[in-house]
C-alpha cells in the first residue's frame, strides 16, 4: 500500500503553492491574502472558527471557486488557467475538468451519487473520466472498500448506509482516481457524534501512508494526532501555523488561544 | 420494572400489557352499506348504457377493427411517438439552453417557450400547414448572400410534415419546462461533485444529473404523452388521416356519428391505459435507489425477526 507515496524525493518544489490568494463575494471579502505551501506527502489540517474562510480556501484549490487575485498551483498546474503566448488565459470548463483529475475531494455532505450502487459510485470517475479498464477499476474499488471496511456493502445504494459508512465510501471513491492530493471539506461535520470516529480512523490510516492531504475540520484531536502541520485561519488570513504540538499545545496568537480554549 | 406500572392499567389481568398484535378491526356496517349503494348505482348505469340502442353497440363492434379505423390508429400512434421523441430531444436542448449562463442561448430558449406555449396548438398546426401562403419557397442560403438550394413549400410541407413539426415544437416547449424543473430539483452538490472529479459538463449531465432528474421528469412526461395522443386528433383539421379523421370519414358516409365516436373513444382509452401501466414501471425503475431494502441481504431481516 505504498501507492500514495509520491516518488519525487529529489524535487523539493511544493505540491501545492498558494500566493496572496484573495476572494470576495460581492463586497464581502472572504480570503485576504493567503500564502501556503504544501509539500508532497504532507498532511495539513486547517482549523479556524466558522466564517474564517477555511472551506472557501479549500474549494479554491481545485477551482470550485475562482479566486480574484493571487495564484494557486497544484503539481505544476495553475488550476483554471494556462499560459499562452506569455499571457495567462482562462480555461474552458472542460479544460479545467482535465486539470482537476489528479485531485480527490471529500465533501461535508458526502455527495455520493444516490442512483448508483456503492461500487458504481467508486468506478464512475476511474472508468468514465480516466478511461481505466472496467475490470481493473472494479478490482481496485473492491480493494479500497476492503480498506474502509465496507466490502460487503458494494452492491448497496448510498441511502441504505449510515452517514459514517457513506463518508467512508466517499473517501474510497476519491482514492479510486489515485489522486496526488486529497481535499477534505469538513468530512465529519454532518455526522452523528458516534459515527465521527470511524471516518477519522480511516483518514488517519491514509495520513500514515503518505497521502498528501489538506483537511478542513473542527476535530482538534485529529489535528493533534495526524497532522504534520496545523494552519489556523481567522478572518480570511492565516493567523498561525506550525507543528500540531506548537499550534495546539502552545498557541502564540490570542485568536488561536481563544478558539482552542473552547475545546479544552 | 415496567411490569409493576402496566399491570394496574391492564383491565383483563390476562396480560401485562395490551399488545397491538391482538387488536382486531370491528365490522363497519355503514361502510358496507355505502359500498353496496355505489355498486348498485354503477351496475345500473352500466346496464342502461349497454341496453340503450342509441349507442349502437353492434355498429361499434362492427367497425372496431375496420381497416380504415386501424389505419387511422397507426397514424395517431405514429404521430404520437415521433412527435414525443422529437419533442423530448428538442425540449432537452431548449431546457439546457434556458439554464445556460449564455444570454443569447437562454434568451432564445425563453422566446421559444413563450411563443409555442402561448399560442393554441390548433392555430400552430394550421399555420404550418399553410406555410406556402407565407413563404412560397423554402431555401437554404447564406444570409444576405447566394441561395444554395430551394424547394417549393407545398412539396415539403405535406399534412404529415406539418403535423409532425407542429406537434413536436409545441411539445418541446412544454417538455423544456418539465425537464428544466427536473434538472433544477437535483441537489447542487451533485453537479459540484461531478465537477470536482473532473467530469466534463456533458458527462456530468448525462451520468449524474439526468438520471436523478428523471424521477421528477417521468410523471409529468407521462401526462404529456397522454395529452399528446389526444392532441393528435387536432391534425384531422389539416386533412391528416388520424384515428378521429378516419371515424369521421366513416360517419360522414353512414351517419352513425355516436357509435363511430365511441370506437375512437374506446381506442383512445385503451392506449392511455396501456401507457399508464408503462409509466408505473418506468417510475419504479427510476425510484429503485429509494427503496431502503433493495438489494439488502435477506437473512438479516429474518434473524432480526427471530430475535424478537
Amino acid at each position: 500500500m505504498t501507492a500514495f507515496v509520491q516518488p519525487d524525493g529529489i524535487n523539493t518544489k511544493p505540491l501545492v503553492q498558494a500566493r496572496n490568494v484573495h476572494k470576495a463575494y460581492e463586497h464581502l471579502e472572504v480570503l485576504k491574502g493567503i500564502d501556503l505551501d504544501v509539500m508532497s506527502g504532507e498532511v495539513v489540517v486547517i482549523l479556524g472558527p466558522s466564517g474564517s474562510g477555511k472551506s472557501t480556501f479549500l474549494r479554491c484549490i481545485n477551482h470550485l471557486e475562482a479566486i480574484q487575485k493571487g495564484f494557486i498551483e497544484v503539481d505544476g498546474d495553475q488550476i483554471g488557467y494556462r499560459v499562452k503566448n506569455d499571457r495567462l488565459e482562462k480555461l474552458s470548463a472542460n479544460g479545467i475538468a482535465k486539470q482537476r483529475r489528479k485531485i480527490g475531494m471529500v465533501f461535508q455532505q458526502f455527495n455520493l451519487y444516490p442512483h448508483m450502487t456503492v461500487l458504481q459510485n467508486i468506478i464512475e470517475a476511474p472508468v468514465g473520466v480516466h478511461g481505466h479498464n472496467r475490470k481493473e477499476a472494479i478490482e481496485t474499488a473492491k480493494g479500497l472498500l476492503q480498506r474502509v471496511g465496507l466490502l460487503e456493502k458494494a452492491d448497496n445504494y448510498p441511502r441504505q448506509l449510515s452517514g459514517g459508512q457513506q463518508q467512508r465510501v466517499a473517501i474510497a471513491r476519491a482514492l479510486a482516481i489515485k489522486p496526488k492530493l486529497m481535499l477534505f471539506d469538513e468530512p465529519t461535520s454532518a455526522l452523528d457524534p458516534e459515527l465521527v470516529g470511524e471516518v477519522l480512523a480511516t483518514m488517519k490510516d491514509l495520513a500514515k501512508q503518505g497521502l498528501t492531504m489538506i483537511v478542513v475540520t473542527h476535530e482538534i484531536g485529529f489535528a493533534r494526532e495526524a497532522a504534520d502541520r496545523v494552519v489556523f485561519m481567522d478572518g480570511g488570513v492565516i493567523v498561525e501555523q506550525g507543528k500540531p504540538e506548537e499550534v495546539i499545545g502552545n498557541p502564540q496568537h490570542p485568536r488561536t488561544q481563544a478558539f482552542l480554549s473552547r475545546f479544552l | 420494572m415496567s411490569n409493576n406500572i402496566t399491570t394496574n392499567a391492564a383491565p383483563s389481568g390476562a396480560a401485562d400489557f395490551r399488545d397491538v398484535a391482538t387488536a382486531h378491526t370491528p365490522f363497519r356496517t355503514w361502510r358496507l352499506l355505502l359500498w353496496l349503494v355505489i355498486a348498485i348505482v354503477v351496475v345500473d348505469f352500466g346496464w342502461i348504457v349497454a341496453n340503450n340502442e342509441n349507442f349502437g353497440w353492434p355498429v361499434v363492434a362492427q367497425y372496431f377493427f375496420d381497416p380504415t379505423v386501424i389505419q387511422g390508429l397507426y397514424v395517431s400512434l405514429g404521430l404520437t411517438v415521433v412527435g414525443m421523441i422529437l419533442g423530448v430531444i428538442v425540449g432537452l436542448v431548449i431546457a439546457i439552453m434556458r439554464m445556460s449562463s449564455d444570454r443569447l442561448a437562454s434568451g432564445f430558449a425563453s422566446l421559444f417557450i413563450w411563443f409555442f406555449r402561448g399560442t393554441p396548438l390548433l392555430v400552430q398546426l394550421i399555420f404550418w400547414y399553410n406555410m406556402s401562403t407565407l413563404f412560397p419557397n423554402l431555401s437554404i442560403a447564406i444570409p444576405f448572400g447566394p441561395t444554395l438550394a430551394s424547394w417549393d413549400t407545398n412539396s415539403v410541407i405535406t399534412p404529415m410534415t406539418a403535423a409532425i413539426v407542429g406537434l413536436a415544437l409545441n411539445e418541446a416547449a412544454y417538455m423544456a419546462e418539465i425537464i428544466r424543473g427536473g434538472l433544477i430539483s437535483v441537489d447542487r452538490g451533485q453537479a459540484e461533485t461531478a465537477e470536482a472529479f473532473g467530469m466534463t459538463k456533458a458527462r456530468a449531465l448525462w451520468r449524474i444529473i439526468i438520471p436523478q432528474a428523471m424521477r421528477s421528469i417521468v410523471p409529468p412526461t407521462g401526462n404529456q404523452l397522454i395529452s399528446m395522443i389526444k392532441a393528435t386528433s387536432l391534425v384531422s383539421v389539416i386533412a391528416m388521416a388520424d384515428l378521429l379523421y378516419s371515424v369521421q370519414s366513416i360517419y360522414n358516409r353512414t351517419f352513425e356519428i355516436i357509435p363511430m365516436l365511441l370506437v375512437a373513444v374506446l381506442w383512445y382509452l385503451l392506449i392511455t391505459s396501456i401507457l399508464n401501466i408503462g409509466q408505473n414501471y418506468i417510475e419504479a425503475y427510476y425510484g429503485r435507489s429509494d427503496r431502503r431494502n433493495a438489494g439488502a441481504p435477506k437473512p438479516v431481516a429474518v434473524t432480526e425477526e427471530a430475535s424478537h
